[in-house]
């Protein structure tokens, strides 16, 4: 499989700041890559390496094999970048802000494919109004449009869902699916963990510039989430021996975390010698939320 | 956003030089679609400018033999709108977009440094040249601008705008505020404008104010448009315009290094 981002050894400082540690990743062509972290953990100085925003202070980034310095015009070419700030131009229509950008990336008579990103985005009746008269999910909508105009095979959409309403989230999921699907690599960075859980087929987590943790999603939370079990008791409840498993309620109804399912079969067999009768008992999913925080307390 | 996206698949035509054209048209555009703050209240102050010096010092006698004070005033308030314009131009054009955060759809695609440069070079001496032609053309009907030499009224037309996008293009980079612009403007143009001959004749000055006067570099951009309308200077021609010329190659160079290493733009 060709890499459709490479980022080797990459480090940025600012003065004495060291925003990225030596990063280094790999992203397949055609994947659906998460990259996840808390504010200030370098996503947004890693994409902005990549978009050529910013330079590396070491390290080599490439796109579709183009280093995103010495051949940063190729490395443009084949990447589109939907930035986290909700920015545009008040002087201009949805249209021109779309044909204008389009041009930038060297596209003459574009306006056919324009017309159809316009009406991917749900854009088509706003055409012709300036951007100062949009609502802010129409502006979202535009910047992903302004990214699609040249067609790029790497799309990279910094927190694209951030402030945006649960409908048009959910019809974002879906175009950007569908931009997958269509053969496109998508990296996506984002603080809603169900998002990344939903979408990513990988994930890379990022903590104060270094990448802590990089696997497929599904290995993700096999590999660190173990289990929680949900419980209604009869009286007298949870017996002392199992107190310590517990993370939330109490009395009879509780939380119990385990490191694994193997471990639901002690949890019962305590209750059966405390002599606990079991109402209801629920076997929770583990969930990416509960990964990330575990890879970020260590 | 329910249908599909599979065009994205095909290869895009790329055209030459389109990336540099459409900064250009944007630049273009963004000025033009505000005509009456960007083009007529330049003209308006200049014409102003005009009709207040020119009446109220209409008796001081000829600057140049032959030519009054009204005739006089009109290139130099033409050039200064020419300069001035030019410069905000390129300068507030920039600073907003890094202000605005919008800067970002230009340092995104494969523009090259030159084409970043001359786009909004080319953008700034447009409106600088509009302006002064407003200026020029209100003027007509009440001054008598003899156009000696409408060559070097063009020259110094092109060169002066030039440098003074060129200017802006550095103002812009170097300032993320207004108030930082503004002290650009302020502390460095406006002295350097008013203090070129635009009112007056380097002639009129004490001998060490005209001494002062040749080091600026706007005074050579004055007299050399002045010398197109009535065959007469301060200075030749051609040494204004090589003056002019030079500060232009170098602050052109200068600029498009800044471009290349993404002062203030790329971190």
């Amino acid at each position: 499989m060709n890499a459709a981002i490479e980022v080797d050894k990459v480090v940025k400082r600012y003065g004495g700041l060291t925003a990225l540690g030596g990063v280094s990743l790999r992203v397949d062509c055609g994947e659906f890559f998460g990259l996840l972290g808390p504010n200030g953990a370098g996503k947004t100085t890693l994409i902005s390496i990549l978009a050529g925003l910013n330079y590396p202070s070491s390290g080599h980034a490439r796109v579709m094999g183009h280093d995103v310095v010495r051949d940063y015009r190729d490395a443009r070419r084949v990447l589109g970048v939907v930035p986290q700030e909700l920015v545009f131009d008040p002087f201009f229509t949805v249209r021109e802000t779309l044909t204008i950008q389009s041009g930038y990336f060297g596209l003459r008579n574009n306006g056919a494919w324009i017309d159809e990103v316009l009406h991917c985005l749900d854009l088509t009746d706003k055409a012709d109004v300036n951007m100062r008269q949009l609502s802010g999910g129409m502006k979202r909508r535009v910047l992903i449009g302004q990214a699609l105009v040249h067609k790029p095979p790497v799309i990279v959409l910094d927190e694209p869902t951030a402030g945006v309403d649960v409908e048009l989230r959910q019809s974002l999921w879906q175009f950007i699916r569908r931009l997958n699907q269509d053969g496109h690599t998508i990296v996506l960075t984002t603080h809603y963990l169900e998002e990344a859980e939903a979408l990513c087929g990988r994930i890379a987590m990022l903590k104060q510039g270094e990448i802590v943790a990089d696997d497929s999603t599904q290995n993700l939370l096999k590999r660190f989430s173990g289990c929680q079990i949900k419980l209604k008791l009869a009286a007298p409840g949870l017996p002392p021996s199992l107190q310590p498993l517990r993370v939330e309620g109490d009395g009879g109804d509780c939380r119990l975390a385990l490191d694994g399912y193997d471990g639901v079969e002690g949890v019962l067999a305590a209750l059966r010698n405390a002599g606990v009768a079991v109402l209801e008992m629920e076997v929770a999913q583990p969930d990416l939320e509960e990964v990330f925080v575990k890879i970020m307390s260590h | 956003m329910s249908e599909s996206s599979d065009k994205l698949q095909s290869t895009p035509r790329i055209g030459p030089l389109t990336g540099f054209s459409t900064l250009f048209y944007k630049e273009w555009l963004r000025f033009w679609k505000v005509n009456v703050q960007t083009v007529l209240a330049p003209v308006l102050s200049a014409l102003l400018f005009l009709l207040v010096f020119g009446h109220t010092l209409r008796n001081t006698g000829e600057p140049y033999p032959g030519v009054n004070y009204t005739a006089f005033l009109a290139p130099g308030l033409a050039m200064m709108s020419v300069l001035q314009n030019a410069f905000a131009n390129s300068s507030s054009s920039l600073m907003q977009s890094k202000m605005t955060g919008n800067i970002i759809f230009v340092l995104l695609p494969p523009l090259s440094h030159r084409e970043f440069f001359f786009a909004y070079l080319l953008a700034a001496v447009a409106r600088g040249l509009v302006c002064g032609a407003g200026v020029l053309l209100c003027t007509l009907w009440f001054v008598d601008l003899r156009w000696a030499h409408p060559l070097w009224v063009i020259v110094f037309a092109l060169l002066g705008s030039a440098v003074m996008g060129v200017l802006g293009i550095i103002a812009g980079m170097q300032s993320n505020k207004v108030d930082e612009l503004a002290a650009f403007q302020n502390f460095i143009i406006l002295p350097l404008t008013f203090l070129s001959g635009v009112f007056y004749s380097m002639y009129s000055l004490p001998p060490f104010w005209q001494q002062l006067s040749h080091l600026n570099p706007f005074f050579y951009i004055v007299d050399g448009f002045r010398y197109g309308f009535f065959g007469i200077g301060d200075v030749s021609p051609w040494l204004a315009a090589g003056i002019v010329a030079v500060c232009l190659l170098a602050l052109s160079l200068l600029t498009q290094w800044l471009i290349k290493t993404g002062y203030k733009l790329r971190h």
